[in-house]
């Protein structure tokens, strides 16, 4: 199989600055049907930029010239190795920094969470004029610094330990593709430096009840062994939560709905055998206790291969 | 391959499915599953004990009780055994609720009141800002905007009522002296701890009562919720076989009427007028400005109204007016001076040093937007430790009573202060100042945490007088966030803390006369 790989990163996932990004949409590993070789892991690091100057305070839209532009900077550092050509590990790592170009609240920055991937490819098979394949993918995120969860919407993260499963299913006929996915993620509680806090109801404790959230992201596009050119639409929706009040500030238990649609690139650059450059943006498109954020990002990643396996550095899934 | 695909998802499924069940992620509270409240001593005498307001424990008067042998009080009796009888796990509930104290948990809805009212409303289109109305208190913006003195008055007045109601109740339960139904009747079941205190009239409806008509002037917009907690705590009292109905009429009564005095002296003392008019705000600055000093300006955008800047005139509760005057302290750093700038720097390099432990103290004490203010934090802090002292309902009242008036009596203070010095905060002297909390919307000398702060710790160091030394370190805690956070100069927070701990020492000096003891 000659798959292939672009390490781009979950992080974005994960930098659910609720207010700042709950879903960005580029190029994600664990979330596109690309697969690693055996042996090869692809490793790179990539930025990115996401502001927004109006949100949703519940379900009505505002800016907040107190906050003036919210904006969250991120550079990350993934990585994608192939186990075998059906199952692929997967890990990032970002560094986040917010800030708010007006009123006077002091930005945030730091380590955020770790996420680890398990991708499994189960099937892969012709079906009509292309080829069907299936996906299991499992992830955790983890905490890596003591950052400030209740601080919204400057915090780099929301510091709950959340457990992602996914299916997904990717049909390719010629150079053209559609990937679907599905996620439910399990969020931990989390704590915060208060010991009571007000959300419907008053709460004597640090501990607050975050409720779970669901994922949907749908490609398509144009994959051919030289690039990859897709269009995507991403949805973050939270089971749960409560809607911030009115001129309230937001809270780690928010219900933060998000709805973006963006474009990702990926080239593999015919000079450097294992090279790519990644590049992408989005939008934010509807939302709900949650900025409408723009964000881009770029990257870069290189494939090493281990145990002399030749570097493979196709984007199409072999068809059997 | 069909087989395996159907694997895969059922798999999937499953997982998706049952990871959410498979841990509860349910979050108890502090004080949600605490054992039903059993005095260390009754204080059955304390209707001797000083009340605040009221001239005695007899200006308003309570009936003489049915005997207990006569038809109609076995009625009362019968109807514990019927509702006993049909008791469901939801009553139940209620039962262990309200029975760890009906001080505390009245104390609680204040405060969960306080922190659903804490919101400072949204501009008008034209950059002005639109005020609550007591009138119209659902429209928006909700009435009341319960900032740090809305606050800290509520729970004066409602913490001070409460003790007077408490204090004329137990003048009657020891004149009257009828027993509680249970020890009347062996035959009725207690789901409380029993007591030889007598039970007419039923101190928990007193609380109640007390707090319901406190509560229709400070929270009007808020009865639906109010009504329903009145009506659970009362038929909490006859399942727990604590009180016959007749108990709890009696002692509601007494509670509304003494509520209806406090009332008055609400409307008339002056808070109604502490927002102030633009004559007023206009006149702070030029005043200001003709001392030769720089004045304060609201950092919001639009600039916002300064917060309640006739507060300061308030009539407080433990000393007359020319003394809340003179507590006011003398100015701080001129604004050009070069101590200030010494403090503004101070300030600034908090702010470019921001260690997670600042910011773990700052929100910790930040009790800003959304909570129940610092007088309400206080008010945690002081039930969670009374709760282990396991005082008389009358006791509690008293206890909250003292550091409730105290936290009003700051507020009066620390308002008069910031306004008569009209002082700008650090980021105003230095833009680069970015701050850990939001910066409150009204001027700096002296720190409002401090203060309150100060009068708290001075106030429970004397109820608790072992745990002198924790209540000083967390009010030099509390004090210190605030340079932390950039929105301080030390001046306000050292000056605040001493001016917090002379005010709460009328509290405390009132305690040592009140009769109570300790």
């Amino acid at each position: 199989m000659k798959s292939l790989a672009a390490g781009i990163g979950k992080y974005c996932l994960f930098i659910c600055c609720l207010l700042a990004c709950v879903v960005q949409v580029k190029a994600q590993t664990d979330a596109d049907a690309i697969m690693m070789a055996k042996n090869n892991f692809c490793v790179g690091g990539m930025y990115s930029y996401s502001s927004w100057k109006n949100y949703w305070e519940g379900t009505l839209k505002r800016d907040n010239q107190n906050l003036g532009t919210v904006s969250t900077k991120m550079i990350g550092v993934m990585g994608n190795y192939g186990i075998s050509k059906k199952l692929n590990v997967l890990f990032g790592i970002p560094y986040v920094q917010t800030k708010a170009s007006a009123g006077t609240l002091h930005g945030q920055k730091g380590i955020q969470d770790l996420s680890l991937w398990v991708k499994w490819m189960p099937y892969e098979k012709n079906v009509g004029p292309g080829v069907l394949s299936l996906y299991a993918i499992g992830g955790i995120s983890v905490p890596t610094s003591n950052y400030v969860a209740d601080y919204l919407p400057l915090s780099i993260g929301l510091h709950s330990t959340n457990l992602t499963l996914r299916a997904m299913a990717d049909y390719q006929v010629g150079s053209f593709f559609a990937t679907v996915s599905g996620s439910y993620v399990v969020r931990s509680n989390v704590t915060i430096d208060r010991t009571a806090y007000y959300t419907t109801e008053m709460h004597y404790t640090n501990k607050v009840s975050m409720p779970d959230a669901a994922q949907f992201n749908f490609r398509v596009g144009y994959r051919t062994e030289r690039m990859i050119a897709e269009a995507l639409v991403s949805n973050w929706t939270t089971l749960g939560g409560f809607d911030i009040t009115r001129n309230n500030m937001p809270f780690p238990s928010n219900k933060m709905n998000s709805t973006a649609a963006g474009v990702s690139i990926k080239y593999n650059v015919k000079q450097v055998d294992g090279l790519s450059v990644i590049g992408g943006g989005s939008y934010t498109l509807a939302g709900r206790n949650a900025g409408q954020a723009t964000a881009f990002n770029g990257g870069v990643f290189y494939i090493l291969a281990f145990k002399s396996h030749k570097k493979i550095t196709t984007n199409t899934p072999e068809k059997k | 391959m069909r087989k395996k695909i159907l694997f895969f998802t059922i798999a999937i499924a499953a997982i998706a499915i049952g990871l959410p069940f498979a841990c509860s992620k349910k979050v108890d509270g502090r004080t949600d599953n605490l054992a039903p409240l059993q005095p260390a001593k009754t204080d059955a005498d304390a209707g001797a004990w000083k009340t605040v307001l009221l001239a005695g424990p007899t200006e308003f008067a309570v009936a003489a009780p049915i005997a207990t042998t006569t038809p109609d009080y076995i009625a009362q009796v019968n109807e514990i055994k019927t509702w006993q009888a049909n008791i469901t796990s939801a009553e139940k509930d209620m039962v262990k609720y309200w029975s760890a104290g009906a001080v505390l948990r009245w104390n609680e809805i204040l405060r969960d009141l306080v922190a659903k009212h804490n919101l400072p409303p949204y501009q008008n289109a034209d950059g002005t800002y639109p005020f609550p109305s007591a009138n119209n208190p659902l429209a928006y913006p909700q009435f009341p905007f319960a900032n740090p003195p809305y606050a800290a008055r509520a729970y004066g007045y409602v913490s001070a009522a409460t003790y007077d109601a408490l204090v004329a109740a137990y003048y009657y339960k020891k004149l009257y002296n009828r027993a509680a139904p249970y020890t009347v009747d062996a035959t009725v079941t207690t789901m409380i701890p029993k007591s030889d205190l007598p039970s007419y009239p039923s101190e928990d409806a007193v609380v109640e009562g007390v707090s319901v008509e406190m509560m229709k002037l400070l929270f009007p917009g808020d009865q639906d919720y109010i009504q329903q907690k009145a009506e659970e705590h009362k038929r909490a009292r006859i399942l727990a076989g604590a009180n016959v109905r007749s108990d709890l009429e009696a002692g509601e009564a007494l509670g509304r009427a003494v509520a209806q005095k406090f009332v008055t002296r609400a409307r008339g003392d002056r808070a109604g007028a502490a927002i102030g008019t633009q004559a007023d705000w206009t006149k702070l600055e030029t005043d200001c400005i003709a001392r030769g000093e720089k004045p304060w300006y609201s950092l919001e955008v639009p600039k916002r109204p300064p917060m309640l800047p006739l507060f300061g005139k308030v009539k407080a509760f433990l000393f007359d007016s020319l003394t809340a005057i003179s507590l006011r302290p003398g100015p701080p750093p001129l604004t050009g001076s070069s101590k200030m700038q010494t403090e503004t720097d101070e300030a600034l390099n908090y702010t470019t040093h921001d260690t997670r432990e600042h910011y773990r103290i700052v929100h910790f004490w930040a009790d800003g937007v959304n909570t129940y203010t610092p007088p309400g934090h206080w008010d945690a802090i002081a039930a969670e430790d009374f709760i282990t002292k396991n005082f008389s309902e009358v006791r509690w009242a008293r206890n909250l009573a003292l550091l409730n008036m105290a936290e009003m009596d700051a507020a009066i203070v620390c308002w008069d202060t910031k306004y008569f010095y009209f002082n700008p905060r650090p980021t105003q002297n230095n833009p680069a100042i970015k701050t850990l909390t939001g910066i409150p919307n009204f001027p700096s000398y002296i720190s409002g945490h401090s203060t309150f702060s100060g009068a708290a710790a001075t106030v429970l160091s004397y109820i608790i007088p072992e745990n002198a030394a924790k209540y000083a370190a967390m009010a030099q805690e509390a004090s210190l966030s605030r340079m932390y956070a950039g929105i301080h100069y030390r001046a306000d927070c050292e000056v605040g803390l001493t001016v917090g701990a002379n005010v709460g020492n009328y509290a405390v000096n009132r305690g040592k006369a009140d009769g109570a003891g300790n």
